[in-house]
């Protein structure tokens, strides 16, 4: 991530031909130079704070919690021991492999259709706006209400719904979508992508743009056609852009909790909907066990920075 | 950002402009238009229609596509037997809570790293980006239990508000986002203001807020939506059905109520980020697009 390389930024100490006020504020000298500091940990105090209680001190009690147990009360030092409790749960391995099959049809479709769809709209020289505002709608939505949408309308199993009357009409079998165990996780990606693909279209389009007309013209000349010219062009052109997207949409679909919430009313049929994110919740707001919860969520930090560091490895790989 | 007519992509203009490539052209334009729309805009129409469908209507096979006979009341009892006003009043109060906080702690804290520099401010922003990498389902345990019983003050905040703006304020996005953008604003213009005898907050207040409008729009607008959109957070710090947001209320509701009375009452909840898209179209996505994600 290009997080770091802050443009314009021309530093009030930086190599700049001294003015007569550098000069002086520099002669003011150090007492001058810690009252400037002060102001500014002044104003960086409120934002630190609750970034110290909400999140740097979460982060490491997190990890605390996970080897502990608190009884009546008391806490005490339990090892390993909810990490075993966890891992014994029955639910614990069906909940990674649901988590897993869900990442990798959101790749599928959430990752590869806006990256398509982006390349799509950036040719088109007309209806840019409407399209683009169409696309970016869903996401706007509280996903609550798109999710409920989904539940009572388009997967409703009655050949009533919205899919199985399209399925009807193009004279194709029906399915009972949430009902059926084997359609859970297909169901669940459809309606995740429609919400959120909007952010990567726009993201992929900004990239698209940036493209050089040239390297098109050139490979043109050179008898490239549409699908080579993506193959040679596009694709390398907008790789960090790929690579991060694609960073993100592990991390976001690895979350996955308020789909089973509301389309499967949690662990759906057979447990085909329970996922990581429903088991920490389970554990942690239902069975009272806030420390197996908090060491689930430990094994899911470690696997996604495991992911972490093949992205890194992979794009240091490529510059 | 509009790419201008001549920028060339991935197919030529001319080729577009000529014979077969005209006609494909079109073609590919209609059946975009029409797709898009049918496939973004078509689930809304159904959800609006729908909730105005009668229970029996909406069993039957195959569905109508416009309400034979409507029925208002499906609105009116979503918004009285939900109680939506009270709902939709809940979540616009964190929302503007959220929206002020962010802009108040957020701005002080992105102005100070970008412009008055302070030893560590280096450290600091480090640390505060390392948490976009951490995603929230991993703290949500530890965070619930540290706002349940804050350290040192041992305030419950369960129930508070600022269970929500709280945690909202530590987003190292936006303050990064608004970096960026302080960043770029001339260094000039900063010392000229310190000759005149200008203090950090009279700068920051005189010179770079003004200046920075466009991306505190954006700043703002995430902010509600961050808060609309936001579902299992507010379900776990505000348990009661009094601070309950509307995403939370509706779930809540979900079992006992009638679907279409459901769906009428997520149409309502959906309004208010729709609406405020559709205003604000231009700056959201200009915000998206220039949040730092270059390759």
């Amino acid at each position: 991530m290009a997080l770091t390389t802050a443009p314009g930024a021309t530093r009030r100490t930086g190599p700049v031909a001294p003015t007569p006020s550098r000069t002086a504020a520099r002669r003011a000298g150090l007492g001058r130079k810690v009252r400037d500091n002060l102001t500014g940990h002044a104003f960086l105090i409120g934002a630190v704070a609750c970034f110290a209680v909400f999140s740097w001190y979460p982060m490491v009690r997190g990890v605390v919690m996970s080897f502990q147990r608190t009884r009546r009360g008391e806490t005490t030092w339990v090892g390993w021991d909810n990490y075993s409790r966890i891992i014994a749960d029955p639910s614990f391995w069906t909940a990674w492999k649901n988590t897993f099959v869900f990442t990798g049809l959101a790749l599928v479709l959430g990752y590869a259709v806006p990256f398509f769809v982006a390349i799509l709209l950036n040719e088109l020289r007309h209806a840019k706006g409407y399209l683009r505002v169409l696309v970016y709608l869903p996401v706007m939505l509280p996903p609550a209400s798109a999710l409920f949408l989904f539940k009572f309308y388009a997967y409703d199993p009655s050949e009533a719904g919205l899919f199985n009357a399209i399925l009807t009409a193009l004279g194709l079998p029906t399915s009972e979508w949430m009902q059926s165990p084997t359609m859970t996780m297909p169901a669940m990606v459809i309606a995740s992508t429609w919400m959120n693909m909007g952010g990567a279209v726009l993201i992929y389009l900004a990239a698209l743009q940036n493209i050089p007309g040239e390297l098109y013209e050139a490979a043109e000349i050179d008898g490239a056609g549409v699908w080579r010219r993506i193959l040679h062009v596009t694709i390398p052109q907008t790789r960090l852009i790929l690579a991060l997207l694609a960073m993100l949409q592990i991390v976001a679909t690895m979350q996955l909790f308020i789909e089973p919430l509301i389309l499967a009313n949690g662990a759906g049929t057979q447990d085909s909907a329970t996922s990581v994110a429903y088991l920490i919740y389970q554990h942690g707001f239902f069975q009272n066990d806030l420390n197996g919860a908090a060491a689930l969520g430990v094994i899911m930090l470690v696997v996604l920075a495991g992911f972490s560091a093949v992205y890194l490895r992979l794009t240091a790989r490529q510059d | 950002m509009a790419a201008d007519s001549t920028t060339r992509t991935l197919i030529s203009h001319a080729q577009l402009r000529r014979g077969r490539g005209r006609v494909l052209y079109w073609a590919v334009l209609s059946v975009v238009v029409a797709g898009f729309t049918l496939v973004f805009l078509g689930p809304l129409y159904w959800m609006v229609t729908g909730a105005l469908k009668s229970g029996q209507e909406i069993a039957q096979t195959p569905p109508t596509l416009f309400p034979r006979d409507p029925q208002p009341r499906n609105y009116v009892d979503a918004w009285t037997n939900l109680e939506l006003a009270k709902l939709l009043f809940n979540t616009f109060y964190y929302a503007t809570g959220a929206v002020l906080f962010q802009l108040v702690f957020d701005t002080a804290a992105a102005y100070a790293l970008s412009k008055l520099r302070p030893v560590l401010g280096k450290l600091i922003l480090g640390m505060m980006l390392a948490t976009l990498m951490i995603p929230a389902m991993v703290l949500i345990v530890p965070q619930y239990v540290t706002v349940i019983d804050l350290p040192i003050v041992h305030v419950n905040l369960l129930d508070s508000p600022f269970a929500i703006w709280l945690p909202l304020v530590a987003n190292a996005f936006n303050i990064f986002l608004l970096k960026r953008f302080f960043d770029s604003i001339p260094e000039d213009l900063m010392a000229a203001a310190v000759m005149d005898g200008a203090s950090p907050l009279r700068t920051l207040w005189s010179i770079v807020l003004p200046m920075s409008r466009p991306i505190l729009g954006v700043v703002a607008i995430f902010a509600v939506t961050a808060v609309w959109k936001d579902f299992l957070w507010p379900k776990l710090v505000m348990p009661s059905p009094e601070t309950r947001t509307v995403s939370v209320g509706i779930y809540a509701f979900a079992g006992g109520t009638p679907m279409n009375v459901v769906i009428a009452a997520s149409v309502i909840a959906a309004i208010p980020t729709v609406v405020l898209f559709l205003i604000f179209q231009r700056n959201i996505m200009s915000g998206l697009t220039t949040g730092g994600l270059k390759g």
